[in-house]
């Protein structure tokens, strides 16, 4: 009998056909309720610290550079008070082969589908990950289909993610290229489902755990050629995978004072699903779109449970403007001569304010870069911008209107961060889980899970629930 | 005959209907199908642009699909002049020297 391929029919299918394909099965994990154990679940991936740090090294992944940032010091004391400005440091994970910070997630899933006997690997990804999946599955002898978010309806592609199939390709990857819309999901299943191939998800176990070795080698530098931790990491946050692996690796290390801080491009207002305003976001990465949903929800990912997990690490988040990335991007070109694709720069271009809270003998290091290239380029976003209705405007950056402008700051005093309340975003979570979990008690077990999963304390946790008119 | 058996071709076809979508989606993106592009070599004799076809992908994957580029390549680029960018390098480079450089 043939199998029924109709959209309900396959998504119905989704756990069977993901217990296949990512060769682990999640229910182990799983308590009655709301919580399940994540820690099991990071340690039950097989590898430690060591081994992973192993894994990459065949694959000429990790241990990359740190660069001092001196003139963008030196320019943010320009606009901070009297002994404020900490020095800005960058972690240069453009230098991975292939350009990102992504070949760890992808080395940790490509070995780990070689050695369960996969004869390829799929990821669903419109960004760096894509070529970081291509590039590690060729160098493992294994067959790779990455499906991309590509297109509106009028066939009209972001160029960043047209750059991106160009990678893909030129590691010998399929590229399946879609018009926008969440049910990509569904060809993503049919694909696993016909190939037989590894998931390679962005959230599995195994891809946050190779996302760990970033923070420990932070550690490990700083001690080395400063005697001590950083006082803050920042993270571009989307998925969550970057900021949930570096703060473990943090840990790890044993830097548990150094503060972990997210932050995304403000894109509030764009519907990320929507067919118009595809096109109108100069950002396809890195921005609130990705990051306030997956922080608020982390498993509404492509696995079960998503190991990325960012309200668990984060200590603050902030948002900043696209205007502010596109002059960060500039002036890191101009002033340190590292040329990076602009969206691994968002964090940079909160260092850059966050750095003038700090004292002037601090650290804030600024943990990644992302390769530069054709579509790939303020250049080539800001033209696509032009050509898609955006103004582009020198001015005062807190005036953006996604969609509609982008401010570039009129001088680099006016680059700001816009605070997102970390208690609201916990709040959200929490009434997620409510809300999918249908509860009206939540047990011992499930409050202790809310706290650990919010990074906060029974008495907040116990106010939400309140709120909500939920039993405990 | 715009392509013969082995050509390097990309192909379009429709995943889901227009009205066939997810319930979740906007109202914009109800309105419009599903698409998706692949690229492989053509399985076909021949064929011309419009025909439906069967391509074997780069992997050995056969999708059917219409025909829409023959040897199919990349437009992207670095874009055009911005000159709303050009002050930024002049302005940081001019503040680190009033700072006494």
């Amino acid at each position: 009998m043939e199998k029924d391929m109709s959209y309900e029919a396959v998504m119905g299918r989704n756990f069977e056909i993901m217990r296949k394909a990512v060769g682990m099965d999640y229910s182990r994990f799983e308590s009655k309720g709301i919580g399940f154990d994540y820690e099991k679940m990071m340690e039950e991936t097989g590898y430690t610290l060591e081994e992973i740090k192993r894994i990459q090294a065949e694959t000429g992944v990790g241990n990359t550079p740190i660069y001092e940032l001196r003139n963008l010091t030196k320019l943010a004391r320009n606009f901070a008070p009297k002994g404020k400005g900490a020095r800005i440091f960058l972690k240069d994970e453009a230098v991975n082969p292939s350009g990102s910070f992504k070949d760890r997630r992808a080395a940790t899933s490509c070995y780990h589908a070689k050695r369960l006997g996969y004869k390829g690997v799929i990821a669903a990804t419109s960004g760096n990950y894509g070529s970081a999946v291509a590039s590690q599955a060729a160098m493992r002898g294994l067959k790779c289909i990455v499906v991309q978010e590509c297109y509106d309806s009028k066939g009209v592609g972001q160029p960043e993610i047209i750059e991106k199939a160009r990678k893909c390709e030129a590691h010998g990857a399929e590229v399946v290229q879609l018009t926008v819309g969440p049910e990509l999901f569904y060809t993503f299943l049919v694909l696993l489902e016909e190939t037989g191939y590894f998931n390679a998800s962005l959230y599995t176990p195994f891809a946050i755990a190779g996302v760990e070795t970033l923070g420990y080698e932070i550690a490990m530098q700083f001690r080395e050629r400063e005697g001590r931790d950083p006082d803050v990491v920042i993270v571009t946050n989307a998925g969550g995978g970057n900021l949930t692996g570096t703060a473990r690796g943090l840990i790890k290390a044993g830097a548990k004072e150094t503060k972990v801080i997210g932050a995304s491009v403000n894109l509030t207002g764009l519907h990320m699903a929507s067919d118009i305003q595809f096109n109108k976001k100069s950002f396809t990465t890195g921005h609130t779109g990705f990051g306030i949903p997956f922080t608020t929800w982390p498993d509404r990912s492509d696995v079960p449970r998503s190991a990325a997990r960012p309200l668990r690490y984060m200590d603050r988040y902030v948002t900043v403007n696209q205007g502010s990335v596109f002059y960060m991007t500039e002036a890191l070109a101009q002033l340190e001569g590292l040329e990076r694709g602009p969206a691994g720069n968002t964090s940079l271009a909160a260092a850059f304010k966050i750095a003038q809270e700090l004292d002037e003998d601090q650290i804030i290091v600024v943990q990644e870069t992302e390769y530069t290239g054709a579509g790939k380029h303020l250049n080539a976003q800001l033209t696509f911008a032009k050509e898609n209705g955006i103004d582009i405007i020198i001015g005062d950056p807190r005036e953006e209107i996604p969609g509609k402008n982008i401010i570039l700051p009129k001088d680099p005093g006016y680059i700001s961060v816009e605070e997102v309340d970390l208690n609201r975003t916990r709040r959200s979570y929490i009434r997620n889980c409510i809300k999918h979990y249908n509860v009206d008690k939540v047990s011992e077990e499930d409050l202790s899970f809310l706290c650990q999963d919010t990074k906060s304390h029974e008495v907040f946790v116990k106010s939400v629930l309140d709120e909500l008119g939920i039993k405990y | 005959m715009d392509a013969r058996k082995g050509d390097w071709v990309r192909i379009h076809d429709a995943v889901l209907e227009a009205g066939k979508r997810a319930p979740s989606v906007p109202e914009d993106t109800q309105r419009v199908p599903l698409e998706m592009w692949v690229k492989g070599f053509l399985l076909d004799e021949g064929a011309n642009i419009g025909d439906r076809v069967k391509i074997e992908t780069y992997i050995g994957r056969i999708v059917e699909g219409v025909l829409v580029e023959v040897n199919p390549y990349y437009k992207h680029d670095f874009g055009k002049c911005v000159p709303e960018l050009l002050y930024i390098g002049k302005q940081v480079r001019s503040l680190l020297d009033e700072d006494g450089e």
